[in-house]
């Protein structure tokens, strides 16, 4: 992982971000959430990358820090081979043409008084990315039809489509600075079941079709992230505990908490949960103002034994590209 | 085992402005006792509707108009909502989880005035063995040190918890049914799983039946013996949770399994999805709701009203024209 691959877009290293708590008259730093800490992973060119956990785990964080929305706290994040953690804000700008977000919640994320071509099109002025109207309106058009709308609906405001047309709206925002990585955050846990699956392809489909982009893909239903990501880590309080190519996650997971994650998730097949292990945890994620000491996880953890409690354990691989954060495993 | 539950040709209405949404249309399903069934279906689907209305907790402009719910042996959509009769049921012999743990418990009063409430109210218990009974179920329901915290106000509880605490109200009152609204949807996975267990357990403790109101096939695949799939305020497929899954014979139904990711997949595959949207219920044509998504259609499907609900199978029903079992039938690749 160390070595230079130039078939590496996004390197993150040691990332922390540290939100300080600030308590009485002196606004005096008392404490420090420690939304994510110490997380390191890359991401391929044309790959996808599933960021899993349940709420609180630092995983949207990861993704703000990327868009140098945060200001990392120590760590770096190398992205094309330019800290993003160290750059300045303006360079930042310059460089968001390259990253784009695709947000959760279609209702809240585009602004109701824009016109669904505009809302597109914004990406387009601030980037400078076209030279004239018509190459502007050409673009727009374009982008409507690459995510599934069809153009004559340009001036329609948000409130005229669906949940689903509007998540195709964002998408379309996302690609109109043609970037290189797609951070998606939670893209369609706002949407209905049958739905879900229209967006899951038309992403598949724009990477397919794509010169050259990757998707940070975050989420917190395992089963989304594992269909449409190529490798999968999987978050707890601001550490990552397993990094592995989807299809051994479900066959060999190996850290203790991706196994209570995947058993806990419910499959649609009644003859195959009849003989599903279940493992039910105990108790519930902590708060990570007050994290436990050593490994976050080991007062929950039905594997753990005394030493869990003295140290943090760090990221080995275990089997080639797999990597496991446990002592036990 | 003996019926509990019947709910027959159950239709409620909402009258807007734009006109009647049908959200319920002729809904027929039963419950046995101790049996655990799987109401499914997507947002606006009638389904939380159709057991709001079993409860009669239906308010202007909404309106049951038609179908008998019996409970027991008896009519209880005879009883007038505020009727002492229909208070005896509500909450106490019938009663219900809902999806929002924060918002469905009182901000301004303690987990024990909320809990001790019904108990006083239903059981005519006095405060002091309301009391001790409520610390009994909290204890029950997994919270621990249950004596320290009755006195506390829900937003000193996770979400997790304030479910737990829905959980044992719901049961304090020794319910036949509980009805479940989506009671996990809005928290994490891992306590999601918990909860699920917890009200197997509880329910199977209080020998009362179960009805799981969710959009996740998961939860019924696991949980549920027999489901009920509901589109646009009608249901479109009933059987054994095994038939549902291994064989299912609603168009909507069969789209609904291509186009959820498992877990358990094969790489690879791709989801089919359902196109399109779900249909607006006002003013909606008297032919099948489904038909512009369905690509099973046959010209009769848009001649002939939306058929019966009729069976295909032992205890196994569907409301379609098209016998989806046959291969011929199938829909041809576009």
């Amino acid at each position: 992982m160390n070595q230079k691959n130039n078939n590496v877009i996004l390197e993150v290293n040691d990332l922390k971000m540290y939100f300080p708590v600030m308590r009485g008259l002196l606004r005096r730093k008392v404490a420090d959430i420690k939304a994510v800490d110490g997380v390191s992973f890359n991401l391929k060119k044309d790959e996808t990358l599933g960021l899993v956990g349940e709420s609180g785990c630092g995983k949207t964080t990861i993704g703000r820090c990327i868009l140098g929305l945060y200001r990392a706290t120590a760590g770096n994040i190398l992205f094309q081979d330019k800290d993003i953690a160290k750059m300045p804000e303006k360079k930042l700008r310059e460089m968001r043409r390259e990253i784009a977000l695709i947000f959760q919640d279609p209702y809240s994320s585009l602004d109701p008084r824009q016109n669904a071509g505009n809302i597109v099109g914004e990406p387009l002025k601030i980037h400078q990315m076209v030279m004239n109207r018509g190459e502007y309106k050409d673009r727009v058009e374009q982008l409507f039809r690459t995510v599934g709308l069809d153009p004559s609906m340009i001036d329609r405001f948000p409130h005229e489509f669906s949940g689903g047309q509007r998540q195709r709206i964002g998408v379309a925002r996302a690609l109109a600075c043609d970037p290189s990585l797609i951070i998606c955050d939670e893209p369609i846990s706002a949407l209905d079941v049958s739905i879900q699956a229209q967006i899951i392809n038309l992403l598949e489909e724009l990477q397919d079709g794509a010169r050259e982009l990757s998707y940070l893909f975050i989420a917190h239903d395992l089963s989304v992230v594992r269909h449409i990501s190529d490798r999968v880590a999987v978050m707890y309080l601001g550490h990552i505990f397993e990094i592995c190519k989807s299809r051994e996650l479900y066959d060999k997971p190996l850290h203790p908490y991706t196994r209570a994650l995947l058993s806990a998730i419910p499959i649609a097949d009644p003859f195959v949960e009849e003989t599903r292990e279940r493992i039910i945890l105990k108790g519930e994620v902590p708060s990570p103002l007050n994290p436990p000491s050593g490994c976050p996880f080991h007062p929950r953890c039905f594997m753990a034994v005394p030493e869990c409690s003295q140290s943090v354990p760090t990221l080995k691989e275990v089997i080639p590209g797999h990597e496991v954060a446990c002592i036990r495993v | 085992m003996t019926e509990l539950l019947k709910v027959n040709n159950l239709v409620t209405q909402f009258k807007t402005e734009n006109g009647i949404v049908k959200a319920v249309s002729d809904v027929s399903y039963y419950l046995d006792e101790l049996e655990i069934i799987g109401l499914v279906g997507e947002s606006g689907c009638g389904k939380s509707v159709s057991q709001l209305s079993v409860m009669q907790l239906i308010n202007a402009p909404g309106e049951i108009t038609g179908g008998e719910v019996i409970f027991e042996g008896k009519d209880i959509l005879k009883y007038a909502p505020h009727s002492p009769q229909m208070r005896a049921i509500r909450g106490a012999r019938i009663a219900m989880i809902f999806q929002e743990p924060m918002t469905s418990l009182n901000p301004v009063l303690t987990i024990g005035q909320q809990l001790t409430e019904m108990l006083v109210l239903h059981l005519k218990m006095n405060a002091e063995a309301a009391r001790k009974r409520a610390i009994e179920l909290l204890g029950m329901v997994g919270i621990p040190a249950a004596e320290g915290r009755i006195d506390d106000y829900p937003h000193n509880f996770s979400g997790g918890m304030r479910q737990r605490v829905m959980i044992a109200m719901g049961l304090s009152c020794n319910p036949r049914i509980l009805i479940a609204d989506e009671p996990t949807t809005a928290l994490d996975v891992t306590t999601q799983a918990q909860l699920l267990e917890l009200m197997r357990d509880m329910v199977k403790h209080f020998r009362a039946s179960l009805i799981i109101v969710t959009h996740n096939l998961g939860v019924v695949a696991r949980y549920a013996k027999r489901i009920y799939i509901m589109y646009a305020g009608r249901i479109v497929e009933s059987g054994t949770t095994k038939d549902i899954f291994s064989k299912p014979r609603h168009p909507y139904t069969i789209g609904l399994l291509k186009c959820i990711p498992r877990l358990d997949e094969e790489e690879g595959r791709k989801l089919v999805p359902i196109e399109g949207l779900p249909p607006n219920l006002i003013n909606m044509p008297p032919t099948c709701a489904f038909l512009p998504r369905c690509s099973w259609k046959i010209d009769k499907c848009y001649k002939e009203p939306w058929p019966d609900i009729t069976p295909v199978n032992d205890n196994h029903y569907i409301r379609c024209f098209v016998d989806t079992s046959d291969v011929n039938n199938e829909p041809k690749k576009q």
